[in-house]
């Protein structure tokens, strides 16, 4: 993997795995005929955002675990682009939100946002995204030396809160099996980095291959 | 080595008894096109294949706005018994069979009795009601139903001066509903009304959609439509109608007692703890619209609740 093609190869993958779920909205959006977004498309559009981000951030915290478990070093560089895809799809289901969902209604946002705590609970997860987004550059990462790592760890606060936002929408207690999947995978994930903290003292993973490029 | 001597009859050319009433469903629903097709026109807007009701009286009671699509009604629905999912009933419902279909009358009153779907049709005259229908979830559509008020129902079984709330309940088919299997909620699905609440004009037994026979996703063969109260209250594929002295305990009442009362009634002043019921988006407009007080209903309704707290008796 260290051939430089390969990895070109790979990067492409992961951004049109990543950009085609938004592509396929947009292209239902234009098309109203194909009835692809169905009867309700502000719904699925809120609704297939927020699962790409949740799915996304899911994969995201995958990463470590399995370049541990594998072996395969060069996982670690599709850590930040899909950290920042997850994010990307966070923001845009916000967007869905705050401009089509609430339309005509945009005066009782602030108000929602107070009293509805499922939506508090997603809009802290989102804030947490937009906080590691921003210090995700090469920049911010010497800035904070090795405050970096330890505030990039909320990626599993913000996990956590997604998991919470989505399971908290529905109309009954009754919870999806797809949110109790993330619901599982997030939990494993989780406790899988702090068993291995527990066992390695430190947490941190080491490094076979120097630190990524922070080209993303 | 077991030796079997073939049978005359191949097991496959037995017809199942099952097949052979699905044919004369068949018989009977192509009966009714051919009737339908003689008919001058059907309702505007409908594209569904199901067969026509004949000719239906206008009422003063519908609305004048202009219905949603025959898609639209019939391609987002609630209808846990067939999965959680708006789309599920659409793909699902088509294991439902609506006939034979029989609803029982029972418990306080003088001539409680079973009637078959046919007599239930001829009950009273048909009448096209066009509603607004407000769903708890925070989105509304207009539907042009076919039915006649419930009250002509009960006129027949005569309810006694004990008889105080109307149950409904749902079919319960695990066989033919795939989301009964699923504890979702308690099933059978149960809804109520106070029986002077059934007895209002407004409240109807629908028995279709757009003048055809109610497709099964809206709760075929007959369903209860209250448009001044959240769509849950509207009991789908009915199976029998209780008339009881105490409050039922409703399914969604019961799945979530801080969420969902007895009374359901469209309330713009009382949000639903997790979502503001202020707005709602009409399906197939984009900019939310603010909702009505009873749906639009109140002076028709508004009576009913003289003196009651609305934000206790939610």
């Amino acid at each position: 993997m260290a051939t430089s093609p390969s990895r070109i190869a790979a990067k492409t993958a992961l951004w049109i795995a990543c950009l085609a779920p938004a592509l396929r909205l947009v292209w239902g959006a234009f098309h109203p005929e194909s009835n692809l977004l169905g009867v309700n498309p502000v719904q699925y559009l809120l609704w297939a955002c927020g699962w790409w981000a949740l799915f996304l951030l899911t994969a995201t915290l995958a990463i470590t675990p399995l370049m541990r478990l594998t072996g395969w070093a060069w996982l670690a560089r599709f850590q930040r682009p899909l950290g920042l895809f997850a994010f990307a799809y966070a923001a845009l289901h916000f967007l869905v939100y705050a401009l089509l969902d609430q339309a005509g209604a945009w005066g009782q946002i602030p108000r929602d946002l107070v009293k509805r705590p499922f939506i508090v609970v997603g809009l802290l997860a989102f804030l947490i995204l937009l906080a590691l987004a921003i210090t995700s550059t090469k920049g911010w990462q010497k800035r904070l030396k090795v405050n970096w790592k330890r505030i990039h760890r909320l990626i599993y606060l913000a996990a956590i809160l997604a998991v919470i936002h989505f399971a908290w929408k529905e109309k009954v207690g009754w919870v999806e099996p797809r949110v109790l999947a993330f619901a599982a995978a997030v939990g494993v994930l989780l406790v899988y980095r702090v068993i291995a903290k527990a066992t390695t003292g430190t947490g941190r993973r080491t490094r076979t291959t120097p630190a990524p490029k922070a080209s993303a | 080595m077991l030796i079997r001597k073939p049978s005359d009859i191949l097991p496959s050319e037995i017809t199942p008894e099952a097949t052979y009433r699905d044919r004369r469903t068949f018989l009977a629903a192509a009966g009714g096109l051919l009737a339908a097709a003689a008919l001058p026109l059907k309702a505007k807007g409908a594209q569904g294949s199901g067969a026509n009701l004949g000719p239906l009286q206008k009422s003063p009671l519908s609305t004048s706005e202009t219905p949603n699509t025959y898609a639209q009604v019939t391609q987002y629905n609630n209808f846990y018994e067939f999965g959680t999912g708006k789309d599920d009933p659409a793909r699902e419902a088509w294991r439902l069979k609506p006939r034979p279909w029989e609803v029982k009358v029972t418990g306080l009153c003088a001539k409680p009795r079973t009637f078959g779907i046919e007599e239930l049709l001829k009950l009273a005259p048909l009448e096209e009601r066009i509603y607004r229908m407000r769903c708890v979830e925070g989105w509304s559509m207009v539907i042009p139903w076919v039915g006649f008020p419930i009250k002509a129902l009960l006129d027949k079984v005569q309810p006694l001066g004990s008889a105080r709330f109307v149950a409904f309940f749902s079919a319960d088919r695990p066989d033919q509903m795939p989301g009964v299997r699923l504890p979702v909620l308690d099933w059978p699905y149960l809804e109520g009304l106070r029986l002077d609440e059934a007895n209002h004009p407004l409240a109807i037994l629908a028995v279709g959609l757009y003048g055809q026979i109610l497709p099964n996703q809206n709760g075929a063969p007959i369903r209860l439509v209250a448009p001044w109260k959240y769509g849950f209250k509207g009991g789908k594929s009915i199976v029998e109608i209780r008339l009881v002295k105490d409050q039922p305990w409703t399914s969604w009442a019961k799945a979530n007692p801080n969420e969902y009362g007895f009374y359901a009634n469209v309330n713009p002043n009382h949000d639903h703890p997790r979502w503001s019921q202020k707005t709602e988006r009409r399906i197939g407009e984009l900019l939310r619209r603010p909702t009505q007080m009873f749906n639009g209903y109140g002076d028709q309704v508004a009576h009913l609740y003289r003196g009651m707290d609305l934000d206790t008796y939610f």
